[in-house]
């Protein structure tokens, strides 16, 4: 039965259920039979049940939380696991922080098809650019690019993303590309559906010139936080930090979590 | 036609038989023939001086720029056929603006300047239209590479300079701008340099036309930002060129 399901892309899932069924008149497995003899039908309670599976054919969301903090000399990025299909978890281990440049990352959230999209044409559009440079673009460039894709698709897009990193003019930096693709710059950024949980921690956390590692303590401690709150946020913690240096990726697996009170 | 290699001077889209390009090579001519400008790159800025001839006695004086303002931090001057020059001018700017609204930075000069000598370039390539009758001087200063100027010549080609001038008088400008040490000296010094330059050594009062001195900076005096050079400055350094001119004639009698 699911199979059938995988192959009807296009209509609502009560008409392919009902040609499973044998009510329409369509054949299993054929694209684009139409199904005219459901008017009037009455659903069973098995069609009923099947109906509720919306992970067969909704979109992939990451229902997320994802951060960044700028330090002085770096960036630490963070996102949790976690991508759901309805109230399915599709992925219960992925990467959501993706590289642009060698320093220039950023944390995607919303539909991950849109944002892996977006990414991918900012990573070739910040490759051509540097090679007219002659060097990596800034961090605000590539933030800029964002917003250009954003702004400009948005009334077909749904992506959130933070664009963090760091260059030789300015250090780290954090950039946060809203919905409706605006470009804010901010010394630390959330997002996500998971970020609404702990505006309150970061706000009352979040200290100015804060360490590197003081950096990672506060990134840890708040997704671990809405991870646990979000229904739609959870597994495990990715961290990147990107320095002068380089780039260190950390990772924290989902029983490493740091624990705040569980009720 | 008669002969082998004539001929070939009618179009650019035709090489000569020893490999040269005619039309380009006559756009430079009236590049040649243009007043005479002068650009330095100094210490702090870079500026720009060119000798607008004054065709009319009723033209009204600050009509005719020959010195363009690109974007805040770039700027640039036209050696040649005015009209040709604001074509290249315009789409400086077009160029500034779209890049500022797609990077959100202001576009390096080395780029622009690349940028632009590929748009002249275009004007040598193809039979339907004619080379630009025109170079032109750019200037830039941004916090990344620090004042710059660049020469973008009628053939698309593009290099940058300590100090350059075009137009009639440059064999005489070089010379003299050789002499100096602009490197170890501000733009308000340089502009008095240039005036001597342009007026005391450039031109023959007794035979050339009536003109106007046009000056474009960008230095930290201007904030970093393209602005001509206020007229009180342009005219003090015109005076004491002027005087400087005079007092050299009678010493030679």
């Amino acid at each position: 039965m699911l199979g059938v399901l995988y192959f009807h892309q296009q209509g609502n899932a009560a008409e392919k259920l009902a040609m499973d069924g044998g009510i329409g008149q369509g054949k299993k497995g054929e694209k684009g039979e139409c199904c005219e003899s459901l008017v009037g039908v009455k659903m069973s309670a098995e069609l009923m049940e099947l109906a509720s599976m919306d992970w067969t054919n909704t979109e992939h969301m990451m229902g997320t939380t994802i951060m960044a903090t700028a330090f002085d000399g770096g960036v630490v990025m963070g996102a949790d696991s976690r991508t759901t299909t309805g109230s399915y978890i599709a992925n219960r281990v992925s990467d959501k922080i993706t590289p642009i440049t060698d320093k220039v990352w950023c944390c995607r959230s919303g539909s991950a098809a849109d944002t892996q999209a977006i990414s991918d044409y900012v990573r070739l559009y910040t490759a051509q650019h540097a090679i007219e440079l002659g060097q990596e673009p800034r961090v605000k460039t590539v933030a800029n690019l964002f917003r250009e894709i954003c702004y400009s698709n948005k009334a077909n897009l749904m992506a959130g993303i933070i664009c963090a990193g760091w260059d030789q003019f300015s250090g780290g930096q954090v950039y946060n590309i809203t919905l409706g693709g605006s470009c804010v710059q901010q010394p630390f950024s959330i997002g996500g559906s998971g970020s609404t949980y702990i505006y309150g921690y970061c706000d009352s956390n979040f200290r100015e010139n804060m360490t590197r590692d003081e950096c990672v303590e506060f990134v840890k401690h708040a997704l671990a936080l809405a991870m646990a709150r979000d229904g739609s946020s959870g597994g495990v913690i990715r961290m990147v930090i990107i320095d002068s240096s380089g780039v260190q990726k950390v990772f924290i697996p989902g029983d490493k979590l740091p624990m705040a009170w569980q009720g | 036609m008669s002969g082998i290699g004539t001929g070939y001077d009618l179009s650019t889209t035709t090489f000569s038989p020893d490999g040269r390009v005619f039309q380009v090579e006559y756009s430079s001519k009236a590049v040649e023939n243009s007043g005479t400008l002068v650009g330095v790159r100094c210490k702090d800025g870079v500026v720009m001086a060119i000798e607008k001839i004054v065709t009319s006695k009723m033209m009204v004086k600050g009509s005719c720029r020959r010195c363009h303002i690109v974007d805040l931090h770039a700027g640039l001057s036209v050696a040649g056929m005015g009209a040709d020059g604001r074509v290249i001018v315009d789409r400086a700017r077009q160029e500034a603006a779209q890049y500022r609204s797609i990077y959100g930075i202001e576009i390096p000069g080395r780029v622009l300047a690349e940028r632009i000598a590929s748009f002249v370039h275009m004007y040598s390539l193809y039979w339907f239209v004619r080379p630009f009758g025109c170079a032109v001087m750019f200037g830039s200063y941004s916090e990344e590479e620090g004042p710059q100027l660049y020469v973008i010549e009628p053939s698309g080609i593009v290099y940058r300079y300590f100090a350059y001038a075009l137009g009639k008088g440059k064999q005489i400008a070089k010379t003299e701008l050789e002499k100096i040490k602009f490197d170890e000296i501000t733009c308000r010094e340089a502009i008095k340099e240039l005036t001597n330059i342009i007026v005391g050594k450039c031109r023959d009062e007794s035979r050339d036309k009536a003109f106007e001195l046009e000056m474009l900076w960008i230095c930290d005096e201007s904030l970093r930002k393209c602005q001509l050079v206020p007229s009180a400055l342009v005219d003090e350094a015109l005076e004491l060129a002027k005087a400087a001119a005079e007092s050299d004639d009678e010493d030679m009698e």
